[in-house]
């Protein structure tokens, strides 16, 4: 890997709570630019979490707090006169389950330009046809654009979600564990998309799968959970960052035993 | 020695009863005279409600027939004429419709507008704290008698109105006052419909739209409204349906005589079908005078209009429903 | 170094795009003001009809005296006098009114051959001395009169009279709250004006709903009139309606629920109660008048308690049978198969373990439906209920009004006074839904108790 140290996204010192409770705790990490970062762990370790953080996703649950620095491209995130708006232009997300809204599929990826005032139908075509080349759904889809995005199959509703994603033309695309609705095939297609993707964007991906981060990611940061007896019966769990390096590494040589343990699939 | 024979005998006629007894306790269905009997009374319960429904249709149906056979007028006049005026022997329905068009339009531009609103405020931007604090305050609302709000049609609204517009301008009895107050007393049943559609749009689809930049303002216009579509137009439907078929508030407020107007005024004392009925119903009735049957005439009517409202919603809401399965 | 990706120029940036967004999030703030000032006025709409309400139902009266109250009983307080004090008081002031209080309230013969016939005849069933019987009424003299009406006049009858023939308390003007706290000035030269006519007319500062008020009979003078015949109309007709639609619409929703086949016809049932609950009330109250005020008076009597109860019984039911259902479907079905894992029947299933399990949610639909019916008007119009009523119901065929009837007739009335009193016989009808809905919550809470032990 050849970085000289451009980081889209750094992360200090953070913390998120959900209402009183710590979720994650204390995590420091830097996203290179044009690389594919993979989060993994065990689940409720934090991994969605610190994700949501990244693009203030976390905004929208009531409750939900961010302590620490979240920097891209140098500024702070939550830095009060920073429009969540804005964030989450430049920062898109794909969710777990693909989310296409009950419109015809031209209108779910014109969705986003049409937000920013884009009203000219050919410009709105050209990014239509833009964005579903580059999620590599343009030539199952282009006879029929009219057809209802829900009636598409999981893995091509993922597909358009990804060029819904990008018809925005963000800077990094966050992806909580986009294939784990998706059948083998449908999730080949997304991770070769991925590689592609990968060479105009940041990403971040979560996943569950060990072959899978192996297979795409560049990096990889291992969360794991910390537990803390508060009175006898009652505990207090939160994540933490296990450790951080590039993919190769991480799995090749772990640095804890724990990491080792999780990806041997002992537990998790 | 004589004892213990006899006690064996004894233990040995129990057994054998025993024995027989089981050889008697088959499988097989017995007869249960109660459970039967019980089946028939629920069904029964069930069955009523068609009864009721029958009986509906029949009276208003038999009532109307000597109505329209009566001599005094024919369906064509009933529905075409602008006059209703029983003295005169003219029943043209189409004053008392208007009236009652006026005011569920008047309702209905109330009701909408802010029923939406505050389903949307509670769906979308409210705080848990504030969501349980109003939901029973619009439980209230919606659980006040409507001669409660007929009362309150004839002596805050229509002052309140004509304060507003002028005492010349407004008469004391008219179709505004009532049409607004029924408006807010719809508001909680379309807002509590609304609120439910809104509630029932999956979050993921919230979360893709923001995720991709969009506002809240927008979210909710571009992405939440649409989805819920269905559900919000049946609140809707729901709400002209009750508007049309309400009765104290136009009885109290919207003033007696039918009155043809057009354009519609709405400052002008008018009476819808409903308040007609109330009215005429209300005094010293004749049965099998024309007037007695002319109520019937307009209930069928009404009974129509409400069915037809009622069915739609129905099945613009099973719409929604297919969406999302 | 800048790490800007955008790799077309299709789409605002910069400067562009943040003016975009200025302008997106101001159409986004103006309408969520726009959403929240909807609630806002909702709430105040229901603020607005409350205190219009007590607006007109306290405030100043002028009112007049024939006789004050305080000439005849120290404090004026009539309601401590018994029926010897309060006859006493008719014969020294309506003396010669006497034999038409007998006539008006006692008389079972028709009114044109009172004065002819004998008291044993003209007051058959009721109390007189024995030695009076074969003399007409006229006959008698006062003091004999008078010990008739006390001892057969109910004392809130005579009460009635006293203040309706003697006192003859007369409000000239009534005021609103707002009117009294603010306008006094006016007032008071109005009061003066109105001494000029009536120079013992005075400025009272009166509460519209009292304690007279829940205890006296309807009466056409405002001042004296009460809610009482229809607070009994009222809770008559309820117990009717209750009575009938409980057990049909629980009884349906079983069916429903635990019996029902998914056939033709159940189907339609479902459908069916569906669209009755939409079904505009008048209509219903057209059909308690041709069936069960017409076509059934030979049992109804025509109208009466038990034809209003049946009918908003009808009106309910499918609000019931909706309810109970929703409460029979929550009840989990792991304890249904428990009952008939030790061999119970169907019904006993049922009637022991699914209808106690889903009964707070019955009950609570039920009272809710209840609220429902206390407060209908149209349909009791419809079917004519009596407006002019003064006895109190003593059986399910008696004639009766009822307490939204008596205020639709009060509001109907243009002048002031009677609003004053709609507005004090709504209070009367709010307090009770009130109760109502107190009961349910209480009940509900009381009954899941005891369930779990
Ligand atoms: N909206 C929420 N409100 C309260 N707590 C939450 C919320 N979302 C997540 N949490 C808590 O935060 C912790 C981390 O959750 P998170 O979803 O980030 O885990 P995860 O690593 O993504 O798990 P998974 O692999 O199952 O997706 C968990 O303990 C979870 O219970
Ligand atoms: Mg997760």
């Amino acid at each position: 890997m050849t970085q000289n140290g451009a980081y889209a996204i750094q992360l200090k010192n953070v913390d998120v709570f959900y209402g009183p409770k710590l979720a994650v705790s204390d995590v420091s990490l830097n996203i290179q630019t044009r690389r594919i970062t993979a989060f993994i762990g065990p689940s409720g370790c934090g991994k969605s979490t610190v994700l949501r953080s990244i693009n203030r996703m976390n905004d929208l649950i009531p409750g939900a707090r961010v302590q620490g620095d979240v920097t891209f491209q140098g500024q702070n995130l939550y830095a009060p006169e920073v429009d969540p708006v804005e964030v989450r232009r430049r920062i898109g997300m794909v969710f777990q389950k693909p989310n296409p809204f009950p419109k015809s599929i031209y209108d779910n990826v014109a969705y986003g330009p049409r937000l920013l005032g884009v009203r000219s139908k050919a410009v709105l075509d050209e990014i239509v046809e833009k964005s579903l080349k580059g999620a590599y759904l343009w030539d199952e889809v282009r006879s029929d654009l009219k057809k209802s995005g829900l009636a598409l199959s999981g893995g091509q509703q993922q597909r358009l979600c990804i060029a819904r994603t990008i018809a925005v033309e963000p800077e990094v695309i966050l992806m909580d564990e986009p294939c784990s609705a998706l059948d083998p095939i449908a999730t080949q297609a997304v991770e070769d998309l991925m590689k592609i993707l990968v060479k105009q964007y940041t990403i971040v991906i979560v996943t569950h799968n060990m072959q899978q981060a192996q297979r795409v990611s560049d990096f990889t940061a291992f969360f794991s959970i910390r537990k803390q007896e508060e009175t006898p019966g009652k505990e207090n769990r939160w994540g933490v960052l296990g450790e951080f390096a590039e993919t190769t590494e991480l799995f090749s040589s772990p640095n804890s035993e724990e990491t080792e343990r999780y990806i041997r699939g002992e537990f998790g | 020695m004589q004892t213990q024979l006899e006690a064996g005998r004894e233990i040995s006629r129990v057994q054998s009863a025993v024995a027989a007894r089981r050889a008697q306790a088959t499988l097989f269905k017995r007869p249960r005279p109660g459970e039967d009997a019980i089946r028939v009374y629920l069904l029964l319960c069930g069955v009523l409600s068609i009864f009721t429904t029958l009986g509906i249709i029949f009276v208003l149906g038999e009532e109307s027939l000597r109505f329209f056979t009566s001599g005094v007028t024919d369906a064509v006049e009933f529905l075409t004429s602008i006059k209703w005026q029983p003295q005169a022997g003219e029943f043209g329905i189409l004053p008392l419709l208007e009236s009652t068009l006026m005011t569920s339009f008047m309702a209905m531009l109330v009701a909408i507008p802010l029923g939406l609103g505050s389903a949307i405020y509670l769906a979308e931007y409210a705080p848990s704290g504030v969501r349980t604090a109003m939901k029973p305050i619009l439980e209230v609302l919606a659980g006040i008698p409507t001669v409660v709000y007929g009362y309150f049609a004839l002596t805050f609204m229509t002052p309140a109105l004509r304060g507003i517009f002028g005492q010349d301008a407004v008469q004391i009895y008219n179709t505004a006052a009532a049409g607004i107050v029924m408006g807010i007393m719809i508001l909680p049943t379309i807002s509590s419909m609304a609120e439910d559609a809104l509630s029932s749009v999956p979050r993921s689809l919230r979360e893709a739209s923001y995720g991709l930049g969009a506002t809240r303002f927008e979210t909710i216009v571009k992405v939440v409204l649409p989805a819920a579509l269905s559900g919000i137009l049946a609140a809707f439907i729901i709400g002209i349906s009750r508007a049309v078929g309400e009765t104290m508030i136009v009885a109290l407020a919207a003033g007696a005589g039918s009155n043809w107007s057009f354009p519609p005024n709405f400052f002008v004392a008018a009476e819808t079908m409903t308040g007609h009925i109330a009215r005429i119903s209300g005094g010293d009735l004749s049965y099998d005078s024309v007037d007695y049957n002319s109520l019937f005439a307009i209930g069928l009517m009404l009974f129509f209009i409400t069915l037809g409202l009622n069915l739609l919603s129905q099945w613009v809401s099973k719409r929604f429903r297919e969406v999302y399965q | 170094m800048s790490v800007s990706v955008s790799q077309s120029n299709l789409l605002p940036t910069g400067a562009e795009f943040q003016k975009g967004l200025a302008r997106r999030n101001f159409r986004g703030s103006v309408w969520g003001r726009f959403y929240s000032l909807s609630l806002v006025v909702a709430i105040l709409a229901l603020i607005a009809l409350f205190l219009n309400i007590i607006n007109s139902a306290v405030g100043y009266t002028i009112t007049v005296y024939e006789v004050e109250p305080t000439a005849l009983v120290a404090g004026g307080d009539i309601g401590s006098l018994d029926a010897n004090q309060l006859v006493g008081i008719l014969q020294e002031y309506q003396e010669r009114r006497l034999p038409v209080y007998v006539r008006d309230n006692l008389s079972v013969v028709d009114p044109s051959l009172f004065t002819q016939v004998a008291i044993s005849e003209a007051l058959a069933g009721h109390t007189y001395p024995a030695e009076l019987a074969n003399l007409t009424v006229t006959e008698l003299s006062r003091d004999q009169q008078a010990s008739i009406l006390a001892a057969n006049l109910p004392l809130e009858v005579l009460r009635t009279l006293v203040r309706t023939d003697v006192i003859g308390e007369k409000v000239i003007h009534p005021y609103s709250l707002n009117e009294s706290l603010f306008e006094r000035a006016r007032i008071d030269a109005e009061l003066l004006e109105a001494q000029e006519d009536e120079p013992n007319a005075r400025l009272e500062f009166r509460s519209w709903l009292n304690f007279d008020f829940l205890i006296n009979p309807g009466s056409s003078d405002p001042a004296a009139a009460g809610v009482r015949t229809a607070l009994f109309g009222t809770l008559w007709v309820i117990f009717i309606t209750v009575l009938f639609a409980f057990p049909v619409g629980v009884g349906a929703a079983i069916y429903l629920e635990e019996y029902a086949a998914a056939n033709r016809l159940n189907k339609l049932i479902e459908t069916n109660i569906r669209n009755l609950a939409g079904v505009p009330s008048i209509i219903y109250g057209l059909l308690g008048l041709a069936v069960l005020v017409r076509s059934l008076e030979f049992i109804t009597q025509g109208r009466t308690i038990i034809s209003a109860g049946l009918t908003l019984g009808l009106l309910i039911l499918p609000v019931i049978i909706i309810n109970s259902q929703e409460a029979i479907r929550a009840v989990p079905s792991s304890i249904r198969e428990a009952s008939f894992g030790v061999g119970a029947t169907k019904w006993q299933t049922i009637w022991n373990q699914v209808l106690p399990a889903a009964m707070p949610g019955i009950l609570t639909g039920t009272i809710l439906a209840m609220s429902r019916a206390v407060g209908e008007t149209a349909p009791l119009i419809v079917i004519g209920a009596s407006t002019f009523i003064v006895t109190d119901p003593t059986s399910p065929f008696a004639k009766f009004t009822a307490l939204p009837i008596q205020i639709y007739q009060w509001t109907a009335r243009p002048q002031s006074e009677f609003r004053a009193i709609a507005a004090a016989a709504i209070i009367v009808l709010l307090v009770l839904l009130l109760l109502f809905n107190a009961t349910a919550i209480i009940l509900r809470q009381r009954y899941r108790k005891s369930l779990q032990g």
